[in-house]
């Protein structure tokens, strides 16, 4: 089954780049001639229908150099349509009095294509992706219920986390919640809450949102930090993972796999939490120090020189990209990274407190009833037991 | 639950130190990319 598996999707894949290569060839050619090499109604409705079309007849007809002949007009070589032209397209030297890159562009097409994939697929498939991961949740939780702890609790208690482990999980908890409830406030507020609410109503949230976004920031990257740094060594994969994700941890099925301080679930909650918050953080600072931190155009010819687009059969990515392409790249991927990572924390919230009986006390008081800590972490307990007897004198007695 | 309440009451002041530390410092954006010139109150 596997095999066939891999076997459609290598089929796909090897497909993909042949289908865009005879897509691109079977692209006729437009006859401009009764334009006189302007644009057409044709190249329009292409552009229109999201066809590729190749733009270098307008982007490199952009009048000559300015001749200071006697009789011409003050533009010199370049008709008006010929100056915006190349004002639209940045071919033209242009001189601002702010002396710099940003002022420079005048006309920034790409603005366009941010504002409608940040409208539409961004939203949709941003917004069902969390609703899809609740709906999914509820139905496992309808289905399987919840995890209970096997048998009578033990009764006695042993100390899973300390506490400023648990502050550390918190301050990145607490603030991860509010970046994200204020961040879909900023994107989605438009238009899911000025409608029902007034734009007045939603410029206010908006305002108290940027403001929350903007400095529990920092409190999101100090919690992030302090988590890798308490847990990374907890969190390096080794064998008892493989027997954990064989059982699927015990939360399908009744058996309860061996792990010690984090099973395999948790580790890639651990590193999934690292690596999406480590990206959001970076591309989080781009956007709130403006033009200071551009990220995208490096990244695409580091990539280009690997060749990754090709893989999959794409033209290499632009790597001449104005100040403000920059900060649109920055704002779409700091919110689809968000996205992705909201929906994990989404199942670790579930798991966390509805999900499993006795999972919230870990981060709650720090104490587990020793029956919970058998049951999902036994070589974890065991250590622990082992550390705490050799503590502890053989006679029981105190040492002198 | 004390290091939950006190990872809030951290959260809350990180973020009211960083509003006036970046402010302070003249590193808001208002402040870096605008001035009275382009801004329309």
């Amino acid at each position: 089954m596997l095999r066939r598996l891999m076997t459609v999707l290598m089929l796909v894949l090897l497909a993909a780049p042949v289908g865009v290569a005879a897509q691109e060839s079977d692209t006729p050619q437009i006859d401009r001639s009764a334009t006189g090499g302007a644009q057409t109604l044709e190249d329009i409705l292409r552009r229109q229908k999201g066809e590729k079309v190749d733009d270098t007849f307008r982007r490199e007809a952009i009048g000559g150099d300015a001749v200071s002949a006697p009789g011409l007009g003050p533009l010199g070589g370049a008709s008006d349509p010929e100056l915006w032209r190349a004002l639209r397209y940045n071919e033209v030297d242009v001189t601002t009095s702010t002396r710099g890159e940003l002022g420079k562009v005048l006309v920034q097409d790409g603005g366009m294509r941010w504002y409608e994939f940040r409208q539409g697929p961004l939203v949709t498939y941003g917004g069902w992706l969390l609703l899809g991961t609740i709906a999914v949740l509820a139905v496992f939780y309808l289905l399987r219920g919840r995890v209970r702890i096997d048998g009578e609790k033990a009764g006695r208690t042993v100390t899973r986390f300390q506490a400023f482990e648990r502050f550390s999980h918190w301050l990145l908890a607490g603030s991860f919640v509010l970046l994200g409830i204020t961040g879909l406030l900023t994107l989605m507020g438009r238009m899911f809450i000025a409608p029902y609410l007034g734009r007045e109503a939603n410029a206010a949230l908006l305002t108290v949102s940027k403001l929350i976004h903007n400095n529990v920031s920092w409190a999101f990257m100090l919690g992030l930090i302090l988590v890798f740094v308490l847990w990374v060594w907890h969190n390096i994969p080794n064998r008892t993972d493989l027997v954990w994700l064989s059982q699927a941890g015990g939360i399908i099925g009744k058996k309860h796999p061996p792990a010690k301080k984090f099973n395999a679930g948790q580790k890639l909650i651990f590193w999934s939490v690292i690596v999406l918050g480590a990206s959001l953080s970076v591309s989080g600072l781009s956007l709130l120090f403006p033009f200071e931190m551009p990220l995208f155009a490096k990244t695409f010819g580091f990539l280009n020189d690997l060749g990754a687009p090709g893989w999959v059969g794409f033209d290499p990515l632009p790597t001449a990209l104005a100040p403000q392409e920059e900060m649109q790249l920055a704002q779409l991927w700091h919110a689809i990274i968000a996205f992705v990572m909201m929906a994990i924390i989404l199942g670790h919230i579930y798991i966390g407190t509805l999900g499993m009986e006795g999972a919230f006390d870990a981060m709650g008081s720090g104490e587990v009833d020793e029956a919970w800590a058998h049951q999902h972490h036994s070589i974890w307990l065991e250590e622990v037991k082992a550390k705490e007897q050799t503590a502890t004198p053989k006679d029981g007695m105190p040492a002198e | 639950m004390k290091s939950m309440l006190a990872a809030f009451m951290a959260i809350a002041l990180i973020g009211v130190g960083a509003h006036f530390s970046l402010h302070a410092l003249e590193f808001s954006a208002q402040e870096v990319y605008s001035g009275p010139a382009v801004r329309v109150d």
